[in-house]
C-alpha cells in the first residue's frame, strides 16, 4: 500500500493513469459528457411508465432523447461494452439491466470473455485474480 | 453531550438486500454471509444508538447526472425507500435527526467543509442494505439516521485524505451537540469489487484485509491511499472504500476491533464488515458488551 503523504496532484497526470488498467473503464468527467443523455435515458427507466413504454417500441422512445445513433445502436444491441465506451456508466446501465429483468451479475458477465456460468462460477471461486491487470505498461 | 461511541463498516451489495426480503439469508449461498453479521445484530440490541451516521453512496436513485454534490448530508425528517427500478424495498422509512443533522452541517460549513444540504430525498439500497444487516426485518428500525452521501461514481471522488479529514471534522460536529446521545458512524460499500468492462469480477482479497487491519490500531495510513491504487488493486467500484476512511476519521487516533468478518462472493463483490470501537481512554464501553463472541479472523 502506498503510505508517503499525499502530494498536489496535477489533474492530467491523475487522468493518464487511468488509461493503464486493462479492461477498465473509468468513468471521468470526459465520459460523463458524452454518456450524459445516455445515462439520463437509462435513469428515466426507474419510472414504471417509462419501461412500459420503452419495451413497447425501443427505438421510439430512444429517439425521444438526444442520443448519437452509435448508442442507440449499442444500446438496442444491449452491447455494455460499446455503452461504455460511448459515456455510459455502469449504475445507469443497470436501469436498463433491471427493465430487462437480467440480474446484475449476470449482465456484467456479458462484458467478460466468459458465459454467465462461467462467470458465477469464478466469482464462486474467489473471484478474479489482480495478478497481471493491475498495470498495462508495468505487465503486473 | 453527544458522543460517538463506535463505527460500523459494511459492504452495501444489493442482492443483500434481495436475499433479507424474500427469506433467502440463511440459505446456502447467503448463510455463510448473514452469519458474519449475528454478532453485530446482538451486539447493536444491547449498544442502543441513538442515531446513526451512515456514510454510504446513491446509485442513480436520488441523485442522477444533473447534480453531482460530492459531500451531501440529509437533514430531513424521514426518507423513503427508492424504487431503483423494480419496485422500492419492502422496509420502513428511515427517520432522521434534523436537530443533529443541521448541527453536524452548519458546524461542518464553519470548518471549511462545504456541504451539500438536502431536506428531501428517497435512499437506495446503499442506505438501507446496512440497516437490515445490522437490524434485521424490524417493524420500525430502532434508530434515527442522519444520511451522509459521498460521490464515488464520477472522477474524481474525494481523496481518501479528504474522507479521513472529513470523519475527524464530524467527531468535533457531534461532541458539540448539547444533547446526551448515543451516535454511531457507519462506512460502507466496498471491497473489492469491479462491476464493468473485461476486468470485471476483480476480487483483492489480500489488499482487502490489508485495508481491515489498518482501520484497526493507532496507524492513520489508509488515508494515504492514491485512487489509482483502489482501481488497480480493488477494481473500478473499490474506490467505495474511501466511505470507510470518514468513519475511521471519526473514530479518533484510535481503535480495537469487536468484530470482524470478511467473505467471497456476494454477486460480484467481496463482503467485508467491521465493528470498531474508539480506543481513545475515555470509556464509551457503554453496555458491557464486549462479551460476545471474539474476534473472528477469517
Amino acid at each position: 500500500m502506498t503510505t508517503e503523504r499525499p502530494a498536489h496532484q496535477d489533474i492530467h497526470e491523475y487522468l493518464a493513469e487511468f488509461e493503464d488498467i486493462p479492461g477498465t473503464r473509468v468513468f471521468t468527467a470526459k465520459r460523463a459528457r458524452q454518456g450524459y443523455h445516455m445515462n439520463q435515458f437509462a435513469m428515466s427507466l426507474m419510472k414504471a411508465e417509462n419501461r412500459e413504454r420503452f419495451k413497447a417500441d425501443e427505438r421510439a422512445y430512444m429517439d425521444e432523447w438526444p442520443l448519437t445513433e452509435a448508442q442507440k445502436q449499442a444500446l438496442l444491441a444491449r452491447d455494455y461494452n460499446a455503452c461504455l465506451d460511448l459515456g455510459g456508466n455502469i449504475y445507469f446501465l443497470s436501469k436498463l439491466f433491471s427493465t430487462d429483468g437480467l440480474p446484475f451479475a449476470e449482465a456484467v458477465s456479458t462484458m467478460t470473455d466468459m458465459s454467465f456460468p462461467e462467470y458465477r462460477e469464478m466469482m464462486n471461486k474467489g473471484g478474479r485474480s489482480p495478478e497481471g491487470l493491475r498495470s498495462i505498461k508495468e505487465k503486473r | 453531550m453527544a458522543r460517538i461511541t463506535a463505527g460500523v463498516a459494511s459492504s452495501h451489495v444489493p442482492l443483500l438486500g434481495v436475499a433479507s426480503d424474500f427469506g433467502k439469508d440463511r440459505d446456502e449461498y447467503f448463510g455463510p454471509i448473514f452469519a458474519g453479521y449475528d454478532w453485530t445484530r446482538e451486539w447493536e440490541k444491547a449498544e442502543k444508538p441513538d442515531v446513526v451516521i451512515l456514510v454510504y453512496n446513491d446509485h442513480a436513485s436520488a441523485f442522477d447526472m444533473k447534480i453531482i454534490p460530492t459531500f451531501a448530508i440529509g437533514c430531513g425528517e424521514r426518507y423513503k425507500p427508492a424504487d431503483e427500478g423494480w419496485g422500492p424495498r419492502a422496509v420502513p422509512d428511515v427517520e432522521g435527526h434534523p436537530d443533529l443533522a443541521w448541527h453536524i452541517a452548519q458546524s461542518l460549513i464553519l470548518d471549511e467543509f462545504d456541504m451539500t444540504i438536502i431536506n428531501e430525498m428517497d435512499v437506495d439500497h446503499g442506505l438501507t442494505v446496512p440497516l437490515s444487516m445490522m437490524f434485521g426485518k424490524p417493524d420500525a428500525w430502532p434508530c434515527k439516521v442522519v444520511p451522509l452521501a459521498v460521490n464515488v461514481v464520477t472522477y474524481p471522488p474525494p481523496s481518501g485524505n479528504r474522507c479521513w479529514a472529513l470523519g475527524e471534522a464530524i467527531a468535533r460536529a457531534v461532541a458539540s451537540f448539547p444533547e446526551d446521545l448515543n451516535v454511531q458512524i457507519w462506512g460502507t460499500g466496498g471491497m473489492s469489487h469491479q462491476l464493468q468492462g473485461a476486468r470485471a469480477g476483480l476480487i483483492n482479497r489480500e489488499w482487502d484485509n490489508r485495508f481491515l487491519d489498518g482501520l484497526i490500531g493507532e496507524s492513520d495510513h489508509l488515508r494515504r491511499i492514491p485512487h489509482i491504487e483502489y482501481l488497480r488493486e480493488t477494481g473500478s467500484e473499490g474506490i467505495e472504500m474511501v466511505m470507510w476512511l470518514i468513519m475511521r476519521g471519526a473514530l479518533g487516533s484510535k481503535t480495537r476491533a469487536l468484530h470482524r468478518h470478511y467473505h467471497v462472493p456476494c454477486s460480484n463483490t467481496a463482503i467485508g464488515h467491521l465493528v470498531l470501537r474508539p480506543d481513545n481512554g475515555e470509556g464509551y464501553d457503554m453496555t458491557g458488551s464486549e462479551g460476545g463472541p471474539p474476534i473472528a479472523p477469517t
